[in-house]
């Protein structure tokens, strides 16, 4: 998987090209899991802005990782155990596909049965976020705005700040 | 990428797609895959296909940076705007009955797009922000480094 | 016998997808953990991220079910069988916010390599010391003279 392949290599670049195929592998997985809103999204945002995102952030720093300076026994060993105790969690979660979980019998049929005749949209995810859940959406909403304002923020600003005390000099 | 001669004729000719794509996904949103959010990412993608491919100054003409921050709040406005207007017609928060109270399914309709506009304004926005806020700094490596 | 051997193997086929995805997520989490460089790290919690995300959208997949968009024409069939589209909405949502706030962490990475000149855990961490080192000895020899 290209995950492991990212935990390997030492050039950045080749992390964020390797990242972008990640996303558009996962797309694909997503399709065949019927999330085709989703994996629309994932392809779009993750094999485009992100990439884009990553090679900004590497221009402005550097390009090469250094060899880290630790063992990676501890964290291996935090990640083994973290991984063991979801393992054993899983063991109580329905099957793959099981028409009869808990995620499939509550509210699920209640806006698949609802949303034809009270909102008359063919495509039940539009209906969802915009209708049914639109304090949700009205909140993703803004914590894009205040991400894209706290970007702004911390790297707009300093330019600014550099020009004035050039002048001052 | 000045010498790079058939990227950017290639770019000159997608973008144009891309941006329609973007609409029609934008507008087409309720009867197939799509909506708000994703409409909002791709049409941000042409903008900073055509940054990458031409440059940031060329870019900041067609599309100010100034017009980009506004319309990010305009986004959230205008979804906000929907709710407050429901709010004065007598109904709950964000209820679009409101919008068309004899037909409420109509309303549903209005309101969804209207919401989803709001959405796509914003991710635009916000996704154009951050490129021009990332690009617009001075790399510490020149181009030939790659 | 036989019937037991059939459930057995159900349930390990009900099951894998969780343990995939656990061992994407263990792979993101090590990434976090063990790498030093930031711009890795942030990968990193982008593959935990993208992880729970498919886990979302497995536990949502119903047997036989299709994606969740009614025909145009809205003449519904009732024998079809529709996913779940409730995880679909939560995780549209969540990937554009996580997006966001993957630009919002690299920005304060740009941040820190202006200040610091690095993007290494553990050079960061010897500068930080030597700055409140030499804090320390500023700030004791003013209480020293006025002593």
């Amino acid at each position: 998987m290209t995950a492991f392949a990212v935990v390997r290599t030492q050039s950045l670049f080749a992390t964020a090209m390797l990242s972008g195929v990640f996303s558009l592998l996962s797309a694909l997985l997503l399709v065949t899991l019927d999330a085709v809103d989703v994996a629309f999204t994932e392809a779009a945002v993750g094999a485009g802005i992100s990439t884009v995102l990553m090679l900004g952030t590497l221009a402005l720093t550097s390009r090469f990782e250094r060899p880290p300076s630790h063992s990676p026994v501890i964290p291996l060993f935090v990640v083994l155990v973290t991984g063991a105790a979801l393992v054993y969690g899983t063991l109580d979660m329905p099957n793959f596909g099981d028409p009869n979980a808990p995620a499939q019998t509550h509210v699920a049929p209640d806006y698949i049965g609802r949303s034809p005749h009270e909102i008359d949209v063919p495509n039940i995810v539009t209906a969802i976020l915009a209708s049914y859940r639109g304090f949700d959406t009205l909140g993703e909403t803004a914590v894009v705005f205040t991400a894209g304002v706290g970007v702004l923020l911390l790297i707009s600003g300093l330019r600014r700040r550099r020009r004035k005390e050039k002048e001052d000099v | 990428m000045r010498h790079h001669l058939i990227l950017r004729v290639v770019t000159k000719l997608l973008i144009g797609s891309i941006m329609i794509f973007a609409l029609y996904v934008q507008f087409h949103g309720d009867y197939s895959p799509g909506g708000g959010f994703q409409a909002g990412v791709i049409m941000a993608v042409g903008f900073i296909i055509y940054g990458v491919v031409f440059s940031l100054e060329d870019v900041q003409r067609v599309f100010p940076p100034w017009l980009v921050h506004k319309l990010a709040a305009l986004g959230v406005l205008l979804y906000a705007g929907t709710g407050i207007v429901s709010l004065f017609l007598g109904y709950s928060y964000l209820d679009y009955t409101a919008l068309s109270p004899h037909h409420p399914v109509h309303g549903q309709h209005y309101g969804i797009i209207l919401v989803e506009l709001g959405v796509g304004i914003t991710v635009t926005g916000v996704m154009v922000t951050i490129y021009y806020a990332f690009t617009s700094r001075t790399p510490i490596m020149d181009d030939e480094a790659w | 016998m036989v019937e037991e051997a059939v459930r057995d193997w159900e349930f390990f086929l009900g099951h894998m997808n969780y343990w995939l995805f656990i061992v994407l997520m263990m792979t993101g989490f090590y990434i976090v953990v063990a790498k030093g460089n930031l711009v890795k790290k942030i990968v990193g919690l982008n593959i935990f991220q993208t992880s729970v995300f498919m886990f979302y959208i497995s536990i949502g997949k119903v047997e036989g079910g299709t994606a969740p968009i009614f025909p145009v024409d809205m003449n519904i069939d009732p024998a079809v069988v529709y996913s779940n589209p409730l995880p679909h909405v939560l995780i549209l949502t969540a990937i554009v916010v996580g997006v966001a706030t993957t630009s919002l962490g690299l920005a304060l990475i740009v941040r820190i390599r202006e200040e610091y000149g690095s993007i290494e855990e553990d050079e960061i961490l010897k500068i930080e010391k030597e700055i409140a080192l030499q804090e320390i000895r500023l700030h004791s020899e003013v209480m020293g003279e006025r002593g």
